[in-house]
């Protein structure tokens, strides 16, 4: 039973790491190709890890790739966070299809509160 | 108090992690942990015990399960689009309103924005979230507020504050 859904669960993650790697090319601009860089992390690397678990059970390897999930919660976050900012701080712009930036004001105020 | 607490946290975290008690694996987890906390004590949650009553274990778990059904649905969401081929986005940064006050429920929240699928947190400046949105569903602020943030706020201003 276990490996049954250990099996599905590893397809479901690899299936999602796939579809997140075709938005990857496909998708215009720097933000909505991190959009699918965070949703490959979520359904996809963290089923794969829920599989490790179901497969192995609560041994070493289960507990270490729980560990992993919440790890990856907070580290693929912030790292998703950290380039975004940093590329609309570098001056990259929003692609031709966006409807709506609300970022633009207050950053123009902050780099005049830095200065 | 709040640094013998994140000391024994990080030693528990190092021996769950490397899985292995014998003596030596212990003295080099606790002389880490010691030099963490020395550098870094500051900036753990500044109440830790407050989280462990069971009220707030009851709405974590809670949250758990509706965070989990909020990336499942999010993540078929952002696959449709993805595989769709006119592709159907509408991106734009967008700038929430938060009413959580202590700066760890702020980042919880904001961790669980750039966890579902088809948003990203930019930045956070005082009580806004500016979050980048793949579909930008409407332009009025209460409306893409409850969208956004509003399904996880609540539950996180009962767990965290």
């Amino acid at each position: 039973m276990n490996n049954i859904i250990a099996v599905i669960l590893l397809s479901i993650g690899i299936l999602f790491n796939l579809f997140g790697c075709i938005g990857l090319i496909r998708l215009p601009d720097v933000y909505n190709r991190l959009q699918s860089a965070t949703k490959c992390v979520t359904l996809g690397t963290c089923s794969i890890l829920l599989s490790l678990l179901f497969f192995f059970g609560f041994k070493e390897i289960g507990i270490k790739s729980i560990l992993a999930i919440i790890m990856l919660f907070f580290a693929a976050t912030v790292a998703a966070h950290a380039l975004v900012r940093g590329a609309y701080i570098f001056g990259i712009k929003l692609g031709d299809r966006s409807v709506v930036d609300h970022y633009k004001n207050a950053n123009e105020k902050n780099k005049e509160e830095e200065k | 108090m709040k640094n013998i607490i994140s000391f024994v946290f990080l030693v528990g975290l190092w021996l769950l992690l490397t899985y292995n008690i014998s003596v030596a694996n212990i003295i080099v987890g606790a002389v880490m942990a010691l030099i963490t906390v020395l550098f870094f004590g500051k900036y753990f949650v500044s109440s830790p015990w407050k989280v462990l009553h069971p009220r707030r274990i009851f709405w974590f778990v809670v949250y758990l399960f509706i965070f989990l059904w909020e990336c499942i649905r999010a993540n078929f969401d952002v696959a449709y689009r993805v595989l769709h081929p006119a592709m159907p986005i509408k991106p734009g940064i967008v700038k929430v309103k938060t009413g959580l006050k202590t700066s760890i429920a702020k980042t919880i929240l904001a961790n669980s924005i750039t966890m579902t699928p088809g948003t990203i947190t930019v930045d956070l400046i005082d009580d806004d979230l500016y979050v980048h949105w793949i579909y930008v569903h409407s332009i009025d602020p209460e409306t893409y507020s409850r969208q956004v943030s509003g399904r996880f706020e609540k539950y996180i201003k009962k767990i965290f504050e």
